[in-house]
């Protein structure tokens, strides 16, 4: 639930820390968790996956769909053990959230939903 | 040195099988793009070390991979397919309603025979897309999507996919599941319905002019009048670019089935895996069997040696079937078991080149000398 009152931006090159699924890293060429760099007066979903994709142009199309901007159905996107996946992009994140996300002490996740049966 | 080297796309990878020209012993490499769907590789056919990939999973989406190096090491190209012109309309869903369009994933990918960087992508739902500059930017030939009876194209099974491409300069064909087969003679801009003769009792007008399950299309480039398509059932041949089609099933044990190939140096000669029914995917009597007419179709003989003979119950793809150029035709065919079969001597015999792979979707060759 995202929780009233502004939430913490993230200043001038501020870094957060995003934990990608193991596909995503592949693609992007990297491993362990990525830090992109945000400023942004308000920390929001979107705030974080436009520089997820401005860092990582190959990752476009593959967290949201590139012609609605939604969220792709089979993504979630958790933080501090909450699931942010359902929350409005451009919503502020919750101020516990956001402050634990630019003072890098949790990451945002991006996570491939379960499969299985 | 010629050198074999066969390009399967599996449910969990793409995998890359090399030999010599003699393609008795093989070497496999892979998985490329490990857990991801590869519905599709297809080399360059004016150079053969690119080759382009249809990458996708329900969870990431679409992309395609592009290697310049005959698949040993791949980028990322473009996956920015979208429906041209703003509102893309809509097409008949399997409730009868009406759908938008709605990008979903490539089938197929189809090179120019004279531009490494041109090729051709054929999408669900259905669309076709040209790229000029090596796959990284797309555009859709809108050409196809807006022909009139787009708005009663309706997905069969297995999704509103465009699945074959045939290039002949400025003419192309192209096969929709479940709408049937198209042709320009304009290289792409303008298109026209070519089901004439089909008969499907799957549909409400049995001999209606879209809405034909078509499974895959082939010709062989020295007789490009003469198509040849495994349709949802029967096997059918055209011999005026697709203005008419004629049922050639002949003698076939049963005339479902998913691909078609062409002999690389008969015309005549054609190849179908025969499946037992369209609600029982796998080889009758659990007997897998190649058939091959040397007459164009209605002649067909049973080909097995070397085959399963027993408790065989795979399924073969539409794009799962390819011919190589070697002066004794080679033919593959990869199975949802994970075999990939080849056969050095036209048909008559065949061993596995590999046996364990994720279900295999597609298959293509190339010779490289």
């Amino acid at each position: 639930m995202t929780s009233p009152g502004a939430s913490p931006g993230a200043a001038l090159g501020t870094q957060v820390r995003v934990v990608l699924p193991a596909h995503l890293r592949n693609l992007a060429g990297v491993h362990g968790e990525v830090l992109v760099c945000l400023s942004v007066p308000v920390l929001t979903q979107r705030a974080v996956l436009d520089a997820v994709e401005s860092r990582y142009p190959v990752l476009g199309g593959t967290i949201r769909d590139r012609r609605t901007g939604k969220r792709r159905a089979f993504i979630r996107f958790f933080a501090c053990e909450q699931d942010l996946s359902n929350e409005p992009p451009d919503a502020p994140l919750p101020d516990a959230v956001a402050a634990a996300i630019v003072a890098g002490t949790e990451p945002f996740l991006v996570v491939g939903a379960m499969a299985g049966g | 040195m010629t050198q074999v080297r066969v390009l399967a796309g599996t449910r969990k990878g793409a995998f890359v099988l090399t030999s010599d020209g003699k393609r008795d012993k093989w070497s496999v490499s892979g998985p490329h793009f490990g857990g991801w769907e590869v519905y599709h590789m297809k080399g360059s056919p004016a150079d053969p070390d690119r080759v382009y990939a249809s990458q996708n999973t329900g969870w990431f989406g679409q992309l395609i991979q592009r290697s310049d190096d005959g698949g040993a090491t791949w980028q990322p190209a473009g996956n920015d397919f979208g429906y041209a012109g703003g509102d893309p309309g809509t097409h008949l869903w399997y409730d009868g309603t009406q759908r938008p369009w709605e990008f979903k994933r490539i089938w197929h990918l189809e090179p120019s025979p004279d531009d490494p960087d041109t090729v051709y992508a054929g999408g669900e739902d259905a669309a076709l897309y040209k790229s000029a500059d090596g796959g990284l930017t797309w555009t859709e030939l809108t050409g196809l999507r807006v022909q009139p009876s787009a708005p009663g194209w309706q997905p069969g099974a297995g999704g509103l996919c465009l699945h074959t491409i045939i290039l002949q300069k400025s003419r192309m064909f192209v096969a929709i599941s479940a709408a049937g087969t198209f042709r320009s003679d304009d290289s792409g801009e303008t298109w026209r319905p070519v089901n004439r003769g089909l008969h499907s009792e799957g549909i409400p007008d049995e001999d209606a002019e879209v809405g034909h399950c078509v499974h895959h299309v082939e010709a062989h480039p020295s007789r490009p009048d003469t198509l040849y398509m495994q349709k949802h059932w029967d096997v059918m041949r055209s011999d005026d670019g697709g203005l008419s089609w004629t049922e050639v099933s002949g003698n076939l044990p049963t005339d479902f089935g998913f691909p078609i190939g062409v002999h690389a140096h008969e015309p005549d000669t054609i190849y179908v895996v025969p499946i037992t029914s369209d609600s029982l995917h796998y080889p009758p009597d659990g007997r897998l069997r190649v058939w091959r007419s040397r007459s164009g179709g209605n002649e067909w003989e049973e080909l097995s040696a070397g085959l399963p003979e027993r408790d065989c119950y795979v399924n073969v793809y539409r794009d799962a079937m390819a011919v190589d150029t070697l002066d004794s035709c080679g033919v593959y065919f990869g199975t949802t078991g994970g075999q990939v079969y080849a056969s050095a001597d036209s048909g008559d015999s065949w061993a596995p080149i590999v046996r364990d792979l994720p279900a295999v979707l597609s298959v293509e060759v190339q010779v490289l000398s």
